[in-house]
């Protein structure tokens, strides 16, 4: 699904990433831990193709395409989708709309999806504005539902979330990745049965919680723009709880 | 002046239209519907339609909603003098001056103790030649606890692109009376449009005006003042300006809260491609408690001026006034964001400038709302 080679990305003249290598298959859900201003934000950017992040070196492969140059809106549209921690409030524009405009065409059932996220309030709301964390995540969650990636990237869905709606993410989150949200309005299980597709994942994270929702497979620690240690997600989370990064940075010498 | 009449127009030496279906080309109508106008007559509770310097339509079909042409309900009420001329003075400045020298017409619309209109009431200010130079002066009067929405479409007919338009409109807001009036200008490139718009509100009154500006226009230079005369009264502005290359739009609104508990609203949003755009705001308050708002918001897209001038006045201690102004660019966090979810730049860029024209603050009835959707499409495609 996502191949990523010897990736060099600058930001302004600061090198972020120092030759990344990573492979994520159909279906699979991959991991990155590492302490604040180690890349992992910039990785994601890069992979969305996000103005600022120049790569200087190696490539990226998605579905068999080189997109390094191409422009967001392709990637998008070619099947990735990302969640923003941070998105920008556009005044005027409806959640609703937006969430129509997410689906590009196909029929949804915005009011359907928007109950899974329990956000039907908000669906007449200018997006983004004044969302608290949790909300911003659960609009994200929205639009990604009609949106319907292939690879999913997801910048840290715990932060700012309580524990009841961590819940609700991680089920939704979990959806997402096993390719089978409802969609269309008339949602016959023979048509999910057909919607079901292998779905990849990138997700940070730093608290781990979201472990609890999904099966992820395979996690690494990106640490000054490289990526080391290698492990089962919950073994990595372990050892950083215990040790910090240290271990890690002992380990990358 | 004596140079204005010289390049307009003026005389009413035209031929008196009679039937609407005869003046009016195919791209006419398309250009009357750009403008809010629904030559069909489907719901619109009364329809005035006036071309050059005569009125050709004049009709109501509802009771307790009277429609006139001015100089017919001059003669008919004797002048008028409750109303004609009180709100604004014909000594105002030169274009006042002139549009009191020669009235072709204009609408005189009165609504009845009580009487509240369901469907829009709409007025259409049509000039069909080159180089006229076209004078109307209109007075709505809404009389106690009835409510009426009057459409004004303001355009040239299609390829007329010089013209002068000359338009005074005095609103009377008794006591709790609602009005709102959405005026839609759909000019030509070399037009210029000066009206001269005032409304005295009496108590609990609410007026609402929209004012929609997309297309090319040679200037306008407009500043309508209400003056909220009776306690508990409301007044709202919304305004939507496109600025193409070689407009040049002054266009603000002035709100006077001379009674407790008086609220008033000016919001208005202004887009430049090229052209300049001067928006001033004004809202003054000389009684207590008295709120108001003003927002201003400039987007300059690739060229152009916008020059917000936000400004409160305030006599009494105990008034709250507050005014936001902002100009900028579109931000390209916004455009990527969206990019991030497959709209492709453009798609992208025209989401966010509607987003920005806010359209959904005015409360326009679907089927307008349509049309005004319509012309903003039109519209975008001279504006990336």
């Amino acid at each position: 699904m996502l191949k990523i080679e010897d990736l060099h990305v600058k930001v302004g003249k600061r090198q972020v990433l120092k030759g990344v290598n990573l492979e994520i298959k159909a279906g699979e859900t991959f991991i990155l831990f590492g302490p604040n201003g180690s890349g992992k934000t910039s990785l994601l950017m890069t992979l969305m193709g996000f103005s600022g992040y120049e790569v200087t070196r190696g490539k990226i492969i998605f579905k068999g395409k080189d997109i390094t140059h191409m422009p967001i809106y392709e990637r998008a549209r070619l099947g990735i989708g990302m969640s923003f921690q941070r998105p920008p409030t556009i005044h005027g524009l409806k959640t609703r709309d937006l969430v129509k405009l997410c689906a590009r065409g196909r029929d949804i059932d915005v009011e359907a999806l928007a109950k899974k996220v329990n956000f039907l309030e908000f669906l007449d709301r200018d997006i983004n504005a004044g969302f608290s964390g949790g909300e911003i995540k659960r609009s994200e969650l929205l639009q990604l539902m009609a949106q319907q990636p292939d690879l999913l990237l997801f910048d840290e869905p715990e932060s700012g979330v309580d524990l009841e709606n961590m819940a609700l993410i991680g089920k939704i989150v979990k959806e997402l990745l096993s390719g089978c949200v409802m969609q269309t309005k008339a949602d016959l299980p023979r048509k999910q049965l057909k919607n079901m597709r292998p779905v990849s994942g990138l997700i940070i994270t730093h608290t781990g919680y979201i472990l609890d929702y999904v099966n992820a497979d395979r996690g690494q620690v990106l640490l000054n723009g490289q990526l080391c240690c290698q492990g089962r997600p919950g073994d990595i989370l372990e050892q950083i709880s215990k040790n910090g990064y240290k271990e890690c940075v002992r380990c990358l010498q | 002046m004596s140079a204005i009449k010289n390049r307009f127009d003026l005389e009413s030496n035209q031929p008196q239209l009679r039937d609407l279906n005869e003046i009016l080309a195919e791209k006419d109508r398309d250009v009357l519907e750009m403008a809010g106008i629904d030559l069909e007559e489907k719901e619109r509770s009364a329809t005035y339609m006036h071309v050059n310097h005569g009125q050709v339509k004049c009709q109501s079909k509802q009771k307790g909603l009277e429609i006139l042409d001015i100089n017919q309900a001059l003669l008919k009420y004797n002048g008028l003098k409750e109303y004609f001329w009180q709100a604004i003075s014909p000594d105002k400045d030169d274009y006042t001056r002139l549009a009191s020298e020669k009235i072709h017409g204009g609408y005189f619309i009165r609504v009845a103790k009580g009487v509240k209109i369901k469907e829009p009431v709409q007025t259409c200010l049509f000039i069909k030649n080159e180089n006229i130079g076209q004078s109307v002066h209109s007075i709505v009067v809404v009389e106690e606890d009835a409510e009426v929405h009057i459409i004004t479409g303001c355009a040239t007919a299609h390829g007329v692109e010089s013209a002068l338009h000359l338009g005074v409109s005095e609103f009377y807001l008794k006591k709790n009376a609602k009005l709102t009036f959405t005026m839609i200008h759909n000019w030509g490139p070399k037009v210029e449009v000066r009206p001269r718009t005032a409304g005295i509100l009496e108590e609990r009154a609410e007026f609402q005006s929209n004012y929609i500006l997309l297309k090319s226009v040679k200037s306008v230079q407009s500043c309508p003042v209400v003056y909220l005369n009776g306690q508990g009264a409301v007044a709202r502005f919304n305004s939507i300006l496109v600025g193409l290359p070689g407009s040049y739009i002054n266009t603000g609104s002035k709100v006077i809260l001379n009674a407790p508990e008086t609220r008033a609203e000016i919001i208005s949003r202004a887009i430049t491609t090229g052209g300049e755009i001067i928006a001033p705001g004004f809202i003054e308050a000389n009684s207590v408690p008295a709120r108001g708002h003003l927002e201003c918001k400039g987007l300059i897209l690739n060229d152009g001026i916008i020059h917000a001038i936000p400004e409160l006045r305030a006599s009494k201690a105990g008034v709250e006034l507050s005014h936001e102004a902002a100009v900028g660019k579109i931000a390209q966090e916004e455009i990527e964001y969206l990019m991030a979810r497959g709209l492709d730049e453009e798609e992208a860029t025209s989401t966010i400038v509607r987003g920005f024209m806010n359209v959904d603050i005015m409360g326009l009835p679907p089927k307008l709302r349509q049309s005004i959707d319509k012309i903003i499409s039109d519209t975008e495609k001279d504006m990336f």
